[in-house]
């Protein structure tokens, strides 16, 4: 298994997410992960460029989503950077708490975590966030 | 070929949508929301979704589920669902809406749960 890495710079529209996850389905079955860890993975892209794209560059077409995946012996990691203010991922509500259980949106973090080993945001002072998520072999 | 494709027929007065493709942002969503709302407006409340042809769902299809359900709840009616593939199942349970949705895994239990 020899490291590869790819870089995708996309624009901020809804259609980004299907581009994104058709290049990371590309980019896994070259890596060997397994089925299942694929879809996890597939998943939490998915969530994290629907993010970039909405809450990050706000559908601006004039800013960009920059995808990084890079593949080595021992894991998957992808990283989803906005030009977005950032935010606190503390402060997100449990989806799953009672009181949020009907709401229509707010799941998507929660699959990130929920499908992926590790995920953090580092947020840039001169404005940008990224998502960094590894997935283990 | 559309992201979702959704059949609509008539089994007593439970309205069976039967869906196949992909329930995700944008496209997909819409489809499914669109759907619903037309059915409201035509005084159909008691909606069986067959889900067994959707082989994925994002976090935005999952809303557009819970939306619809509250609509129609809203509305005095029922939705309920059918036939989850098991990826779907297993987003339900780690989101516990497996707790709000009543699923069923056949047509004809399903239907008659609405009586």
């Amino acid at each position: 298994m020899t490291a590869e890495t790819t870089e995708l710079s996309l624009p901020s529209r809804i259609d980004t997410v299907a581009t994104a996850a058709s290049a990371v389905a590309e980019f896994l079955s070259r890596s060997g992960i397994t089925e299942d860890a694929a879809f996890g993975i597939d998943m939490a892209v998915r969530e994290a460029v629907t993010n970039a794209v909405l809450h990050g560059n706000r559908q601006d077409e004039n800013k960009t989503v920059e995808v990084t995946l890079k593949s080595s012996p021992d894991a998957v990691e992808i990283s989803v950077h906005d030009q977005g203010p950032g935010f606190n991922p503390e402060q997100v509500p449990d989806p799953t708490a009672a009181e949020n259980i009907l709401k229509a949106s707010g799941r998507g973090i929660f699959f990130m975590r929920s499908f992926m080993d590790e995920v953090n945001w580092l947020i840039r002072p001169g404005g940008g966030t990224t998502v960094r998520m590894l997935k283990r072999r | 070929m559309a992201e979702l494709n959704i059949n609509e027929r008539q089994a007593g007065d439970v309205t069976v949508l039967d869906m196949s493709g992909k329930i995700t942002i944008g496209e997909g969503s819409v489809a499914l929301r669109t759907a619903v709302r037309r059915l409201l407006e035509e005084g159909k409340k008691r909606i069986l979704l067959n889900l067994a042809g959707v082989g994925y769902i994002d976090s935005s299809g999952i809303g557009e589920l819970v939306s619809s359900y509250t609509a129609i709840n809203k509305e005095g009616g029922q939705l309920k669902l059918l036939n989850l593939t098991q990826k779907l199942q297993d987003l339900l349970t780690i989101t516990k809406l497996l707790t709000v949705f009543d699923v069923y895994e056949s047509e004809p239990e399903a239907l008659n749960s609405f009586k």
